[in-house]
């Protein structure tokens, strides 16, 4: 039990499950909500937040970071992240993992996803259930697709049997090589060594076949093109247990953003053609796509003030992973429920955790929300641990007001009176 | 017979730019300048008196990043017939794991004062990188798979020498289009010229989407040479390939190796042209490299000195307060 005074965030448009926005006020106890609803008031020595009329939401729920940046995920309004193996050294072992696990607390929660594959190899399959008692919710195949596809199906069931997802990396390795970019114009202009985009679909085909022969849980963290996306379209079509995430790079930019060997605009996967980049838009409306996640990767100068091939590819995005998601409300690809079940509910789900939504019982993990804000990104004032962002100097609108992690304040921010 | 895109204005405004790190962003008649600036230096270098003080006091970094012998030679002999203090930095590419201290390395060349820096690297965008750290004029001599744009201007000042127009020229580049940063600015420069690029691989070997540099792209190179005013041969990059791009050296010479059989194919004047290394008897054979009056290989290298002194000349007129330059 929590030994902070029960919490009630009052005047506020609650964003409830299924999307409708309702007024009232939100009470929490016990780091759990205890009462949703128009009805609902403080009682004597709650500590009160007054909404002032700004939007509620459950905090957001990030899954596949690559460092726990507890100051950019706040400032996004990021309460939970599963955090990649890819650490140093890699959580492949149960001790790893349970440390991971505790890092966060008590704002923050980390949830670890133990390695698939000992040291990230590819090979030879890790200690997983002993890794999910330590902690971990899910498996993840790091950074790299896992080339051989007996290893790749011995996985699925393996994690399927002990009921966990496995999130893959899609892109076939053997097709990828060096590349560092889509092939295409811009890679041929700058002389890129780039790989066609094809090999994320060819990489999302076996996993898919695979995981249906397995009857396993698959996650593809990051789907990121046309044909990528038809095929999970497919397999959900006929009942395969497929998801697919995406971060907002892949809506926002095209590989176009690589001009002048922008090294910010280094990711993995690589940056697409602006096809690819409607089909994502296209693909987040109709449901195909079911998680959006920042993939937060800060990389200071060392990693990203090099030539293009040298640099490390990744992008700080916990504090842009909301308004950018926010811009495809206002475009009407989406509304504002579907917006937070790609943030909060959907991976929240996906990794067991009943928290992602405004409703009693669940653990009480909610943001603040002025949709509207207007602010600009700029790399040298961001609060991630380094400002690797394609998306500096650009104006968003957006921004958490308020944040509080199990019933507890974490940040709120003045707001100006109107 | 000048075409209008090749006039250019007096003094500074005909080349604007502080460094050359590629033809892309180049006009045609900025091209057209540097071209012309040359032919002074192809003269004086036909003299047996070759030096000229123009860059007297200056001092001229080659940083050469990736091991390199014609080029790095070249752009020292160019510096030094201007008068020029040239040093030569070569780095073995062993000892600096590439990219790690390309930064430093580039303040430490900006606090010596250097008037120019030459740099080669291995990896496309570093020589725009360094350009935007210094405070002099760098000039690309070649960059990963990106641009080699003194090669391509070296070229045309060649093409322009013998064939004196470019206007409708067709001109076939064969080889490791995909490696190669010569291909890339010869594309560039020859289409803005007004020659017709075509370019000549096997698909594993042909960069994805190039038509839209405004060239056509040919996998036969009997087709490709049928009526070709210029030949131009690039050699196999096997140091960057990973993986088998072609089954082997014997094999590519069946299908793209340039002999006097296939030279048929193009038109009866037409120019042989090669960057080196050459890899006789693999992409080109001996008795078409050594035609006299058709194969350009060794003016190429002529031109090359001509040229880099041009371009060595041109860019540092700000700093010597030219008249018109400042």
């Amino acid at each position: 039990m929590s030994s902070h005074a029960p919490l009630t965030i009052a005047n506020g448009r609650l964003l409830l499950p299924g999307g409708t926005i309702e007024t009232g006020a939100l009470r929490c106890e016990g780091g759990f909500i205890t009462a949703v609803g128009p009805d609902v008031a403080a009682q004597p020595g709650d500590t009160v937040h007054d909404a002032a009329g700004k939007l509620v939401t459950p905090g957001l729920v990030d899954i596949g970071v690559f460092e726990i940046d507890k100051p950019a995920f706040h400032f996004g309004g990021i309460t939970r992240a599963a955090v990649m193996p890819d650490q140093n050294p890699p959580l492949d072992v149960p001790a790893r993992v349970r440390f991971a696990a505790q890092s966060g607390k008590p704002d923050f929660w980390v949830h670890p996803l133990a390695a698939a594959t000992k040291d990230l190899g590819g090979e030879s399959l890790a200690e997983i259930a002993l890794m999910r008692e330590a902690g971990a919710l899910a498996v993840a195949t790091g950074r790299q697709w896992i080339g051989d596809s007996g290893t790749m199906l011995r996985l699925l069931q393996y994690a399927g049997m002990l009921g966990m997802v496995v999130i893959a990396h899609a892109e076939d390795a053997g097709i990828t090589g060096n590349a560092v970019a889509t092939a295409g114009e811009m890679a041929t202009r700058l002389g890129l060594p780039s790989a066609p985009s094809e090999a994320e679909a060819l990489a999302i085909a076996r996993d898919i076949a695979l995981a249906e022969l397995a009857g396993a849980a698959i996650h593809f963290r990051k789907v990121t093109t046309a044909a990528g996306l038809d095929l999970v379209r497919g397999a959900k079509q006929r009942g395969v247990k497929v998801t697919a995430g995406v971060s907002p790079a892949y809506f926002m930019l095209s590989d176009l953003a690589m001009a002048e060997f922008r090294t910010f605009a280094h990711l993995s996967p690589p940056l697409r053609s602006e096809a690819d980049r409607q089909a994502v838009i296209a693909a987040v409306g109709d449901g195909t796509i079911d998680v959006i996640t920042s993939s937060h990767d800060p990389r200071g100068p060392e990693d990203k003030r090099l030539p293009f091939t040298d640099s490390a590819p990744g992008m700080a995005g916990a504090e842009t992973l909301l308004p950018l998601t926010l811009n495809l409300v206002r475009d009407g690809v989406i509304d504002m429920g579907r917006a937070f079940d790609l943030l909060a509910a959907n991976p929240a789900k996906l990794l067991g955790v009943d928290a992602g939504r405004l409703a009693v019982g669940a653990e009480a993990d909610i943001a603040v929300v002025d949709p509207d804000r207007p602010w600009i990104v700029d790399s040298d004032k961001m609060a991630a641990s380094a400002g690797n962002t394609p998306f500096d100097k650009q104006p968003v609108q957006g921004r958490v007001l308020a944040l509080f992690k199990g019933g507890v304040t974490v940040r709120t921010k003045k707001t100006k009176p109107a | 017979m000048t075409s209008p895109e090749y006039i250019y204005p007096e003094g500074g405004a005909a080349f604007p730019h502080r460094s050359l790190v590629g033809i892309a962003g180049l006009a045609p008649h900025e091209i057209w300048f540097l071209l012309d600036e040359a032919e002074q230096w192809v003269e004086l270098n036909r003299n047996a008196q070759k030096r000229r003080e123009v860059l007297s006091g200056l001092t001229i970094i080659n940083a050469f990043f990736e091991n390199s012998t014609r080029t790095l030679l070249s752009f020292e002999i160019a510096g030094k017939r201007l008068g020029a203090d040239v040093v030569n930095m070569a780095v073995a590419t062993s000892s600096v794991k590439k990219g790690e201290t390309l930064i430093d390395t580039a303040m430490t060349l900006n606090a010596m004062r250097a008037d120019a820096i030459v740099i080669r690297h291995a990896s496309s965008g570093a020589v725009q990188l360094i350009a935007d750290k210094v405070d002099c004029p760098v000039l690309n001599a070649g960059d990963g798979q990106h641009e080699h744009p003194t090669q391509a201007l070296l070229d045309a000042l060649t093409i322009r020498h013998a064939k004196r127009v470019f206007n409708g020229l067709r001109v076939t580049i064969c080889g490791d289009i995909l490696h190669s940063r010569v291909a890339r600015s010869n594309i560039l420069c020859l289409s803005s010229l007004g020659a017709e690029v075509r370019v000549c691989a096997p698909p594993a070997l042909m960069p994805t989407d190039i038509e839209r540099m405004n060239v056509q792209v040919f996998h036969d190179f009997d087709a490709a040479l049928k009526g070709a005013d210029v030949v131009m041969m690039l050699r196999l990059q096997m140091e960057r390939m990973q993986g088998q791009f072609i089954p082997s050296p014997r094999e590519y010479r069946h299908l793209y190796g340039l002999s006097l059989e296939r030279l048929e194919k193009a038109e009866p004047d037409a120019l042989v042209m090669h960057p080196g290394p050459m890899n006789r008897g693999v992409e080109i054979e001996s008795d078409v490299a050594d035609l006299v009056g058709r194969s350009q290989i060794t003016t190429q290298v002529e031109m090359g000195v001509a040229l880099r002194m041009a371009c060595l000349d041109v860019l540092t007129r700000r700093a010597r307060k030219l008249e018109g330059w400042s």
